[in-house]
């Protein structure tokens, strides 16, 4: 796999940001359309549900508010992206020059989450305007593990998808691979409750997968809950170690069956 | 003397296609039970390439010259054969190789849409590990020989096909390539797009003494820009040699159009028993075999009073079009 060095890096996220701001109303958008953590906190809330899992109204709010900007932050897309591009031959001229296509639909989605920062920031604004008593001001030290482990679980979703995308060499159709991966990302995740509200048969092995470490943790750290970090860092950083080599190896081969076909 | 650059030996490659009835019966047979052909399309060729050399491969559609480019690249790995380019094995991808070739498919765009030319001239350079100074310097150079200074800041969508064309034989030579795979280069442009693309590919191949490979069905560009030509038909080189040799064996003749100045002479001249191509008025076309030319020219010019001659070369787009369908290498 081609390195990538700090120039390249550099300029892929300054040339794939400005690309982006090409599509800031697009973005607007997509970032509104992330707001799924707060019709969730509003059933929750109206149904007196938290007190079974004693978390108070406040805590849940700024879980959901956490999870927004988790959300926000480690959306990915590649493999719809990279389906196209593979199926009508446009990757050809990325695969012979020396950088790996995928450090490309990386920095994109880097220059997006940059692009979608201002909205995020009025979203939630306007959250804090109508729940004034959720405001709070996380310490430095939790904000930078919270964005550290962010980062982690947009790693984690990115290689998913990657190896998902891969496979678009040997089925075509990658996506629909992704879509059904797709719902347990949803439930298991805690975006749509924490993950502490879930059945103690489910919480006896969700821990082991991917999912948790995803949103849960993540938001929970944000939010000041409680949450056991040590353990929640080294799980991501062991699924990173799993998904990283298992792609590397996926992408070797799928790039040998590689028929640059539409072209 | 030129150096080989690159060498194919018993190169196949086999793709594996799978093929469908039509109807409901063959839907629901191809759902179950995939029906998957390996078809080879390309028949273990040979064929070596020297430094500097501008080579053109000629074949109607899929008959596999896409393929080959693409191998040679290492976009696609061969299923059989060895090819070495430039001391290297293609298919490996190693960025020591990448950095001396490029793909420049006239169908194909790798400039990003809505940006204008010079962040995909900078991305590319920052990919190709060139330092800021030397590409800034490299950018007005190849912009000035393609003409397209004042192209660079207006976003690529917004451009004609022909600038875009010319945008992205810059994005592909900014890093000095000593090789270069052209596939179609010309598609879709007009004439004096294509006319102008040609001119600078010929002064980059003198300028750097790159080699060229090329696709085109634009004959104009293969007699244009190559000396040497590859055929090939159903995956196989039919030919490998010269154009001049290819065209002189396949058109042993030439069409004289003559215009008399009386129909008197125009009537004679239909029943002189020579083969006649076209007939207008006082006009009339002859087709002559080359090595009597000269000889029937002269009875023509005393026996008859002729107003004006003129001797047409055999269209070449004709010639080859005849070689690649008839097959008759």
């Amino acid at each position: 796999m081609s390195n990538l060095n700090r120039n390249k890096l550099i300029t892929l996220l300054k040339v794939q940001y400005s690309n982006m701001l090409e599509y800031r109303v697009e973005i607007a958008l997509w970032a509104i359309s992330g707001i799924i953590p707060f019709f969730m906190l509003n059933i929750w809330t109206n149904n007196n549900l938290n007190e079974s899992i004693n978390m108070s109204n406040i805590m849940l709010s700024r879980y959901f508010l956490s999870a927004f900007f988790v959300r926000q932050f480690s959306v990915v897309w590649v493999v719809f992206t990279f389906e196209e591009d593979a199926l009508l031959g446009k990757i050809s001229p990325y695969l012979i020059q020396p950088l790996n296509p995928f450090f490309r639909y990386f920095a994109q989605h880097i220059a997006e989450q940059i692009t979608r920062l201002p909205f995020a920031i009025i979203i939630a604004i306007i959250f804090f305007l109508v729940n004034p008593e959720s405001i709070w001001i996380p310490s430095l030290s939790i904000f930078l593990l919270s964005s550290i482990s962010t980062f982690f679980s947009f790693l984690i979703q990115f290689l998913i998808q990657s190896i998902i995308s891969c496979l678009c060499f040997w089925t075509e159709k990658a996506s629909s691979i992704e879509r059904l991966l797709f719902i347990p990302t949803l439930f298991l995740s805690g975006l749509l409750a924490p993950v502490i509200s879930f059945p103690d048969y489910v919480k006896s092995w969700i821990y082991i997968t991917p999912f948790p470490y995803l949103i849960d943790f993540p938001a929970n750290l944000l939010a000041g809950n409680m949450t056991n970090v040590i353990s929640g860092f080294i799980m991501q950083i062991f699924w990173i170690l799993i998904l990283f080599p298992l792609f590397k190896r996926i992408w070797f081969l799928g790039t040998k069956k590689y028929t640059a076909m539409g072209s | 003397m030129n150096k080989k650059i690159i060498n194919v030996s018993n190169l196949s490659k086999s793709f594996d296609i799978s093929s469908k009835q039509p109807g409901l019966k063959g839907t629901l047979k191809h759902f179950f039970k995939r029906e998957i052909k390996s078809i080879e399309v390309i028949k273990s060729i040979n064929f070596e390439i020297k430094e500097g050399e501008i080579v053109g491969f000629l074949g109607a559609n899929g008959a596999g010259k896409t393929t080959i480019l693409k191998m040679l690249c290492g976009l696609i790995y061969p299923s059989e054969g060895e090819i070495i380019v430039s001391d290297h094995l293609p298919y490996k991808r190693r960025a020591s190789f990448l950095k001396k070739i490029t793909l420049i498919m006239g169908q194909k765009q790798q400039l990003i849409w809505d940006l204008p030319p010079i962040e995909s001239f900078n991305l590319n350079a920052a990919i190709y590990d060139i330092d800021k100074f030397e590409a800034k310097k490299r950018i007005k150079k190849l912009s000035n020989m393609l003409e397209i200074e004042n192209e660079l800041y207006i976003p690529v969508r917004k451009l004609s096909l022909g600038q875009r064309m010319k945008a992205e034989l810059l994005a592909a030579l900014i890093h000095k390539p000593n090789i270069l795979f052209l596939d179609e280069p010309t598609l879709g442009l007009d004439i004096n797009a294509q006319r102008n693309l040609r001119k600078f590919l010929q002064i980059y191949n003198k300028e750097t003494n790159a080699t060229i490979c090329l696709t085109s069905h634009y004959m104009k560009d293969i007699t244009s820009l190559c000396k040497r030509v590859i055929c090939i038909h159903e995956g196989s080189i039919t030919y490998d040699g010269k154009l001049d040799k290819l065209l002189k064996k396949f058109s042993p003749e030439k069409d004289i159009t003559i215009t008399c100045r009386t129909y008197k002479d125009v009537e004679k001249l239909s029943n002189s028993g020579l083969i006649i191509k076209n007939r207008n008025q006082k006009e009339i076309t002859l087709t002559i075999k080359k090595d009597e030319i000269k000889f029937i020219l002269k009875e023509i010019l005393n026996k008859y009073d002729i107003e004006d001659l003129f001797i047409n070369e055999p269209p070449i787009d004709e010639i080859i079009g005849e070689v690649l369908v008839n097959k008759i290498l």
